[in-house]
C-alpha cells in the first residue's frame, strides 16, 4: 500500500549540515544553533522578515521546508486544501517553553508564548505557502517512520491530500534535527517509493 | 474499507464530576465548574477558571497530576467496556497541549526534568499502568488535539490497523499557561460569555476525558463517529481566519465523509471560547457551511477551555445529549455578538437528535470538525 506514493524530495538538517536529496548544500559551519539557522537563512538567500520572530523550532522546520520545496514543488498545480503536513518530534516545544518560562518571571511575552506549541511550525509553513489542508503534530520518543508513513498514506490514498510534507523537526537547546519529505501520488524524476525503508535511510543520511 | 466506528464507552473527569453521567447530571442542573479562584501558585491575582480542588486527585507515587487524571479517566471508561488494553488490536491515543509543563514551576531544570516533562514519558507511564502493548500515539496540536485524537482513532480503525482505540486527553492549568493567556489578553475577568455581545475572553479549565472506539460489530447500535477533518487557516499563528472559510472547509469535508447533508445535523457543539475573534470566525464558518439555523451550544461556560481535553469533553457530553435528547444551553449567552447570526441555545431544551457536529480551532491556525451520529 505504501509504495503507491512517492518521495519527490527530502531535506535533512543536522549537525551544521544541510542536505537536499542526495547533495550537501551547506556543511558544518560550527556555529551555535541560532547563528547556524541565521546563516542558512542568509545562504540561500531567503527574504522573509517573519523568520526573525520565530523560535528555533519554527526556524529549523521552516528553513527545512524552504530547502525541500525550492525547485522541487509546483505548488500551482494544487489547491491550498490539497497540501498538508504530518510532523513529529521528541521534545515538543520545550526549547521555547523554557525560554518563555524564564521570561515570564519578569513579564510574560505573548510573542514567546505563542511558540509554546509544537504545531506552530506547521502554521508557519502553511502561512508561507498558503497550504490549508490536513495536518497534525505528533510526539514520539524516537522517529517512527511506520506511523508517519501510515498517516500520510491514509491522507493521500483517500484523496484527502494530493501532496504532503512529512517528517521530523526537533530542537532542544543545541541538539536539533530536521528531516522533511515531500510526498506525492505521482512519481517524478529521481523520486523514490514512499516506503519505510526509504524514509529511514534518508533520515539516517548524515 | 469504511468500517463503522462505534463509541463503546466514555468518561469525563472534571471539577464537577468523575464520570460522564455525574457530569451530565450536574450540567442538567446548570452547575458550572467556573468560579473565581484564589490560587497564588497559579496567579498572584484572583482569576476565573474551572479547577480541581487540592486533594481532588489522589496522586500515586511516581506519577504527576496530569498522568493521574489520564489514568483515572481511562480506568473509568475501560471499566464500562469489554475492551482489553493488553490486546494487540487496541491502541492508546493521548491528546494534550502542555502535559507536565507545570513541573517547570516546581522542579530544578535538569536534563532529567526535560525527559520527565516529555509527553512520551507520560504516555509510557499511562500505557504501562494498564498494560497497553502498542506504543501510544501522542497528539499535541494546540486546542484541536482532542478532536484530532478522535479523528486519528477513527482512521486507524477504518484501515483495520487496530480494532479498538482508547482516546484520552488532559491538561492541567499552571502559572505557565495562565500567564501566557493573560499576556495575550485572552482571559475574561468574569465567567466567559460565548457568542455574546459582551464577551471579553475565555476562562481556562482543567479536565480529562476518554472515549473508547471500536469497529467490533458487537457494538452495532451504539453511536458512531461518522467523519472528521482538519484544516489550516494559513493566515496567522495566533489569530483565527478572517473569513472562517477554512473551518467551513473542514465542516463540509466531515459532512461529505459522513455521507450527510446540512439538514441531517441536529445540533452543533461549537468551540465557542468567548474570545471576540474565535466566536466571530466560527459564526462565519457555520454560515458558510449553511448551518446557521442549526441549534448550537458552547460548553466553555461550564468547563472553561480545557485545551487538549476540550474536544473530548465536549464531544462526550454532546454524545450524552444525543442519547438523552437534551440540548444543553450556552452559559453566559444572552444577546448575539457575532456579525453573522448563529442559533445559539440559551436554555436547556428537549430535542430529537440523530447527528451532531463538533468543531474546534486553535493557535497555529488549526481547525477540526467531527460528526457523531446514531
Amino acid at each position: 500500500m505504501l509504495a503507491e506514493n512517492h518521495i519527490i524530495g527530502s531535506c535533512v538538517i543536522e549537525r551544521g549540515t544541510v542536505f537536499k536529496d542526495d547533495s550537501v548544500l551547506i556543511e558544518n559551519t560550527g556555529a551555535d544553533l541560532a547563528e547556524f539557522l541565521l546563516s542558512v537563512y542568509q545562504h540561500f538567500p531567503l527574504n522573509y522578515p517573519k523568520f526573525y520572530k520565530m523560535d528555533n523550532l519554527s526556524k529549523l522546520g521552516w528553513l527545512a521546508s524552504e530547502v525541500l520545496l525550492k525547485d522541487s514543488f509546483q505548488k500551482d498545480q494544487y489547491q491550498p486544501e490539497e497540501v498538508g503536513l504530518v510532523l513529529a518530534n521528541r521534545n515538543s516545544s520545550l526549547d521555547n517553553d523554557i525560554k518563555y518560562f524564564e521570561s515570564a518571571k519578569d513579564i510574560a511575552s505573548p510573542s514567546l508564548f505563542v511558540y509554546t506549541l509544537p504545531n506552530i511550525v506547521i502554521g508557519e509553513i502553511c502561512i508561507r505557502n498558503n497550504f490549508k489542508g490536513e495536518h497534525g503534530f505528533y510526539i514520539q520518543d524516537q522517529f517512527d517512520a511506520g506511523f508517519i508513513a501510515g498517516q500520510v498514506s491514509y491522507l493521500l490514498d483517500n484523496d484527502i491530500l494530493k501532496a504532503c510534507i512529512c517528517g521530523w523537526v526537533d530542537v532542544l537547546d543545541q541538539e536539533y534535527k530536521a528531516a522533511l519529505y515531500l510526498v506525492e501520488k505521482n512519481p517524478a524524476d529521481s523520486s523514490k517509493p514512499f516506503s519505510i525503508k526509504n524514509i529511514n535511510s534518508i533520515f539516517e543520511t548524515i | 474499507m469504511k468500517n463503522d466506528v462505534f463509541v463503546v464507552a466514555d468518561n469525563v473527569l472534571s471539577p464537577i464530576g468523575k464520570t460522564t453521567i455525574e457530569n451530565f447530571d450536574q450540567l442538567k442542573k446548570n452547575i458550572s465548574g467556573v468560579k473565581k479562584q484564589h490560587k497564588p501558585a497559579i496567579s498572584p491575582r484572583p482569576f476565573f477558571a474551572s479547577l480541581f480542588n487540592e486533594g481532588d486527585t489522589n496522586i500515586e507515587p511516581g506519577k504527576t497530576k496530569f498522568e493521574q487524571l489520564l489514568i483515572n479517566s481511562i480506568a473509568d471508561a475501560l471499566q464500562n467496556s469489554s475492551i482489553d488494553p493488553t490486546d494487540k488490536n487496541t491502541i492508546l491515543i493521548i491528546s494534550s497541549t502542555k502535559g507536565n509543563i507545570s513541573l517547570l514551576d516546581t522542579e530544578e531544570h535538569t536534563a532529567d526534568l526535560q525527559k520527565r516533562i516529555a509527553l512520551s514519558t507520560s504516555a509510557r507511564i499511562v500505557a504501562e499502568h494498564f498494560g497497553f502493548i502498542n506504543t501510544p500515539i501522542i497528539i499535541s496540536n494546540a486546542c484541536i488535539s482532542g478532536v484530532m485524537g478522535i479523528i486519528t482513532g477513527m482512521r486507524l480503525l477504518r484501515t483495520g490497523q487496530y480494532e479498538n482505540a482508547v482516546v484520552a486527553g488532559a491538561d492541567v492549568i499552571s502559572s505557565f499557561i495562565l500567564s501566557g493567556f493573560e499576556s495575550f489578553q485572552a482571559l475574561s475577568p468574569q465567567a466567559c460569555r460565548p457568542f455574546d455581545k459582551s464577551r471579553d475572553g475565555l476562562n481556562l479549565g482543567e479536565g480529562a476525558a476518554t472515549i473508547i472506539l471500536s469497529t467490533n460489530e458487537m457494538h452495532a447500535g451504539n453511536i458512531k463517529v461518522l467523519g472528521g477533518s482538519v484544516s489550516n487557516d494559513a493566515n496567522h499563528i495566533s489569530g483565527p481566519s478572517r473569513t472562517g472559510q477554512e473551518l467551513s472547509f473542514a465542516i463540509d469535508h466531515s459532512l461529505k465523509e459522513a455521507g450527510l447533508s446540512t439538514d441531517d445535523i441536529d445540533f452543533i457543539s461549537a468551540h465557542g471560547t468567548a474570545t471576540p475573534y474565535n466566536d466571530e470566525m466560527e459564526a462565519k464558518a457555520i454560515n458558510l457551511s449553511q448551518l446557521q439555523s442549526v441549534p448550537l451550544n458552547s460548553l466553555k461556560g461550564y468547563y472553561g477551555h480545557t485545551l487538549g481535553a476540550a474536544g473530548l469533553i465536549e464531544s462526550i457530553i454532546s454524545i450524552q445529549s444525543l442519547k438523552d435528547g437534551l440540548l444543553l444551553p450556552t452559559p453566559g449567552y444572552k444577546e448575539s455578538g457575532v456579525t453573522q447570526s448563529v442559533n445559539v441555545a440559551a436554555d436547556i431544551k428537549s430535542i430529537q437528535a440523530k447527528n451532531f457536529l463538533k468543531t474546534s480551532s486553535g493557535f497555529g491556525g488549526c481547525n477540526a470538525a467531527v460528526i457523531f451520529g446514531k
